[in-house]
């Protein structure tokens, strides 16, 4: 017969909240940046393009040198492979293998899950802009504007794109969410004025800044590229985007 | 083991579309270990997931530690560890760094090391989930439930195709965990596994509990139990019958070969012994037939439970 050694005596408690949300923090970051086509999509194709481009004259770019029109557009490719693609396939499966399942039913609040989230986006993309900046600087960039409209834009475009991309990864399937969400990334890649300037694409150019990616690109162009004070309309655009990304995700997000 | 029950279902009923998985189930389970027990799609992984707080109930009520799985969920999830079917872990995470995660989420928890060897994972700490067999896996989700150091523990079929090591590493920690006082409820289509580790067996079918009691109740109802023995043929079954209780019945099935069927007990066995003494009779591979918990199974439902 099993005797009692206490061992696994009873002595139930949750941890405090900030090192619950912190330790989630952490390791969604982590697995980040363990997952190598995370990488690829998050640093290695935002790096190339804005090398390759830089330096080559392939695409026209306009008056000026092509780094102060290309990292403004770098920049926002890269809030959109994290808060969006990244997010929407790592949640996507976080779902499908039942580990948002089995979260929900350990201590953590699902909105300190989503925080932490939050936080692990907003880390990797510190670390993008980090990197990303200091390569264009050496490309000779030269950087203009109000650093305050600068954080604003990146902040809504984290919020559009964080919205849309729960919103994929709580209703579709893994294997969907997944295919969906790179075809996506690609297609705003090439029509969101990432690398391409909006106006090659004649009328279809007043749909196309519609986008949250365009709206992204063309507000920081706005301030770093020709020094603007604050992009009202791309952070209108960016708003609304937030606002029914969110909202949406927050009604239709399945958990399991 | 007797207390306020941890578990109290009342009259649930769940569907899913048409498909009525739960149809007016009542369980109440008290400290110690409750096995859930039936074949595959009877509504057991409905019903601990509804305890669990995953799934809302069409109509009925559901009690765990006094408490609403759903509306009082955030009191309710420290006190309560669960191993789902299948799954809940980072297919990138390391096991022991999943595990050293979950036990960061309380305030109080195992320590995580001992727990890994104490379920023979000590070996593969670093390896990725996926790269975990489909025992470690399970075993890494029995230590997830358990290293919050809850009050109970749910088990979704947690020794479902493990091998014999391993299902025993298991069981082992279920009793060590019963010991200590935490409460376990678990879904189980093994009879052994029900018999092996449960106070208490809820045998459900068909989205109802169709039979409850310990496993040694449940195996006295029903059918009579059986004792056998060999002697030499032609002996008087009549005078045997004389011998025995009221209720009982003796046969001759085979020359040589005998049957009592009656409440099996050791008077009917020092009955029969000192029945062949006075004639004479040496009963040769006497053998007592007890009831499985199959056997109750098999007449409760006319349903083999391994499927």
């Amino acid at each position: 017969m099993t005797t009692a050694t206490d061992t696994y005596a009873p002595r139930p408690g949750a941890a405090p909240l900030p090192r619950m949300i912190a330790a989630q923090a952490v390791l969604e970051t982590r697995m980040l940046l363990r997952n190598g086509e995370q990488l690829l999509l998050t640093v290695v194709i935002p790096t190339l393009l804005l090398v390759l481009f830089s330096s080559a004259d392939i695409v026209d770019t306009g008056a000026g040198r092509s780094v102060d029109f290309l990292a403004p557009g770098v920049l926002a490719l890269a809030v959109m492979s994290t808060a969006f693609t990244g997010q929407a396939i790592a949640t996507g499966f976080e779902r499908r293998y039942g580990v948002l399942k089995r979260l929900a039913s350990s201590p953590l609040p699902r909105w300190a899950l989503m925080t932490a989230k939050t936080a692990s986006v907003l880390v990797t993309e510190v670390l993008q802009v980090t990197l990303l900046t200091v390569i264009a600087l050496a490309l000779g960039w030269s950087p203009h504007g109000n650093p305050l409209a600068v954080l604003l834009l990146l902040v809504l475009g984290t919020a559009a794109f964080s919205g849309l991309g729960l919103l994929m990864a709580g209703t579709l399937k893994a294997e969907a969410t997944l295919a969906a969400a790179n075809l996506v990334f690609l297609l705003l890649l090439v029509g969101g004025g990432v690398i391409v300037p909006l106006d090659r694409f004649g009328g279809a150019q007043t749909a196309l800044g519609l986008l949250p990616i365009s709206a992204l690109s063309d507000g920081l162009r706005d301030v770093l590229q020709h020094g603007a004070a604050t992009p009202w309309g791309d952070l209108g655009i960016l708003a609304v985007w937030a606002v029914l990304g969110l909202a949406a995700a927050g009604r239709f997000f399945r958990w399991e | 083991m007797r207390s306020e029950p941890v578990v109290q279902v009342r009259d649930l009923v769940k569907r899913y579309g048409t498909k009525t998985a739960v149809n007016g189930l009542d369980l109440v389970a008290g400290a110690g270990v409750t096995a859930v027990l039936g074949p595959n799609g009877a509504g057991k992984t409905t019903t601990i997931e509804t305890c669990e707080g995953y799934r809302r109930p069409d109509s009925g009520t559901v009690r765990v530690l006094g408490l609403d799985p759903v509306r009082q969920s955030a009191e309710l999830r420290p006190r309560v560890g669960v191993m789902l079917q299948s799954g809940g872990v980072y297919s990138g995470a390391r096991a022991d760094e999943m595990l050293r995660h979950v036990a960061k989420l309380h305030a109080h928890p195992l320590d995580v090391d001992a727990l890994m060897e104490r379920l023979g994972l000590g070996s593969c700490g670093r390896t990725s989930y996926r790269r975990l067999s489909g025992g470690q896996q399970q075993r890494l989700a029995l230590a997830m439930a358990v290293v919050g150091r809850p009050e109970l523990v749910f088990l979704d079929e947690p020794t479902a195709g493990l091998d014999p090591q391993a299902r025993h590493a298991t069981w082992d920690l279920v009793r060590d965990l019963r010991a200590d006082g935490v409460s376990v409820i678990l879904t189980t289509h093994y009879m052994e596994e029900a018999e092996q580790l449960a106070d208490d067996v809820a045998i459900i079918d068909a989205g109802r509990v169709i039979a409850k009691g310990s496993p040694e109740e449940l195996c006295k109802g029903g059918a009579e139990n059986t004792l056998r023995f060999s002697g030499r043929p032609g002996l008087d079954v009549g005078s045997l019958l004389k011998a025995l209780p009221a209720d009982s019945t003796a046969a001759e099935l085979t020359p040589g070969s005998y049957r009592v069927m009656g409440k099996v007990n050791p008077q009917l066995l020092a009955t029969v012994a000192s029945w062949c003494a006075q004639h004479g009779v040496m009963p040769d591979r006497i053998s007592v037939e007890r009831h499985t918990l199959e056997d109750v199974f098999l007449e409760l439902t006319g349903k083999e439970l391994r499927s």
